[in-house]
């Protein structure tokens, strides 16, 4: 049975909007983001409140872009890299509306986009919040090191955006629409290098790519823009390859949100950005600010995510990875 | 999909880029170097102003790892680490900055279970194979003794 699923009642992006940190305010898409705090804090006490408080703003602009208020809501998907998702429970408690934590890693975005979409169009809700979010500080504690300790990263190793992203779907005749999803499922090609987080979740893409193109029938210069989450340097070349040898070329169209946010060279980011913030943000800003100018049409949004913990990773396990595929459409 | 696993892991292995070795270890050179260096002329300036050669063998330490605490603590010390990788990490001065900071990070989940506890989280395996094998080398020196 195939994985491609069309909407019948494409529901629309109504608001959207992002929030990032200092590095990536710093990067290249520093005029697509609406709100960034070069302490990194948003006024709170610590990184996690200050995930969650990152959610919250996302969610809250997004809303008022919408021209809707938060009762508005019918549930909200969320999701971040904090242990036992909490980053996403504190933000969501403030909307009072069901709620469903999400876990996808890196590609929490598309799957809370998808899920909203999929109520919307089932009609079991009206109107769906989709917010992820990723906070260097608190990730970088959590799966790493401590901030202030002195290592020196691998050149595959990808940094973790601080940053998050909302989207308000629901129906109307204005904004862009969410035609097709495609869920992941989870691929294990036994990479266990931690610092090399693309190359675990390159075969995902891959897989998520070459099944869409042969589900749909469609060829990839129909897209403008085949855009995957986080693969970084390393696995956007080794997708890109891999899917080659196996005779689609995406070259034309293909880019990746963790080679966009940052200025890799300048910025001193190695493999790119990472996190459930990363395309989250890129999306929420760059792309949807792009739909809006009539400079992007019809895109493929896949983001990928590197599905391990500090015990799996300790205890020697490889890296599963997924990637959840959304087509918008303008 | 049917990539193969043992095939896709070796062209992963040989398709990432590797830190730059040489440049690597010519840095952990020089800056372990200027490290140990500047202990050594800490060591003649306490013993010029007057300090007894026992004391100074304890005090050169205390500074260096004063030192690193400090600039662990203002936020310098993973820079210069970044550039001088295992120069800053095998001295005292990488075991000091190991301990202090993860003790500021965690500092938000209180003095115990923060601070107390997360505070060993990379320096305990150092201190626990480190007495164990300064064990074992006792061992070994008392046999030979013996013997």
């Amino acid at each position: 049975m195939g994985r491609l699923i069309k909407l019948e009642n494409p529901p629309r992006i109504n608001g959207y909007a992002s929030v990032v940190g200092k590095r990536e305010h710093e990067g290249p898409l520093s005029a697509d983001f609406d709100v960034h705090d070069k302490s990194e804090k948003f006024g709170m006490d610590t990184w996690e409140k200050a995930e969650s408080e990152m959610q919250r703003m996302a969610l809250n602009l997004a809303l008022s872009k919408a021209k809707l208020s938060p009762d508005a809501l019918g549930a909200i998907f969320a999701g971040d890299l904090q242990n036992q998702c909490v980053g996403s429970v504190y933000a969501s408690e403030n909307f009072h509306t069901p709620y469903f934590g999400l876990y996808g890693a890196c590609s929490t975005f598309a799957e809370s986009i998808m899920l909203s979409a999929l109520f919307v169009s089932a009609g079991y809700f009206d109107i769906c919040g989709a917010v992820t979010s990723s906070h260097f500080c608190a990730a970088e504690r959590q799966y790493r090191f401590p901030l202030e300790y002195g290592g020196q990263r691998a050149p595959t190793a990808q940094r973790t955006v601080t940053g998050a992203g909302a989207m308000v779907i629901g129906g109307g005749n204005t904004g862009v629409k969410i035609t097709e999803v495609m869920p992941g499922r989870v691929v294990d090609k036994g990479i266990n290098d931690v610092n090399n987080m693309g190359a675990a979740m390159a075969p995902a893409a891959i897989d998520t790519i070459e099944s869409y193109f042969n589900e749909s029938g469609k060829s990839p210069t129909e897209f403008d823009l085949i855009l995957t989450g986080d693969l970084g340097a390393e696995g956007h070349s080794i997708t890109l390859e891999y899917l080659q040898k196996r005779g689609l070329d995406i070259a034309a169209v293909y880019s990746d949100c963790g080679l966009m946010i940052f200025n890799r060279k300048t910025q001193d980011m190695h493999s790119g950005g990472s996190g459930c913030g990363c395309s989250a943000s890129v999306v929420c800003g760059n792309i949807m600010k792009r739909f809006e100018k009539g400079t992007l049409h019809d895109i493929l949004y896949i983001a990928t995510g590197a599905l391990m913990s500090p015990s799996s990773l300790q205890q020697g396990l490889s890296i599963p990875g997924i990637a959840h595929l959304v087509r918008l459409e303008a | 999909m049917d990539i193969n696993e043992k095939e896709y892991k070796e062209y992963c292995k040989k398709h990432a880029k590797h830190s730059p070795l040489i440049k690597d270890t010519l840095m952990a050179f020089l800056f372990g170097g200027l490290i140990c260096m500047a202990a050594e002329g800490l060591f003649e300036f306490y013993l010029y102003i007057g300090i007894a050669k026992e004391i100074v063998k304890t005090l050169v330490p205390i500074t260096l790892i004063f030192l690193s605490a400090l600039t662990t603590g203002i936020g310098i010390y993973d820079d210069l680490a970044k550039i001088a990788g295992a120069g800053t990490l095998v001295p005292i001065t990488g075991f000091a900055n190991a301990v202090v900071s993860p003790a500021i990070d965690d500092k938000s989940e209180g003095m115990i279970m923060g601070v107390g506890a997360k505070m060993f989280t990379i320096a305990g395996p150092v201190i626990v194979y480190g007495v164990l094998s300064s064990v074992i080398y006792g061992l070994i020196y008392w046999f030979v003794g013996v013997i």
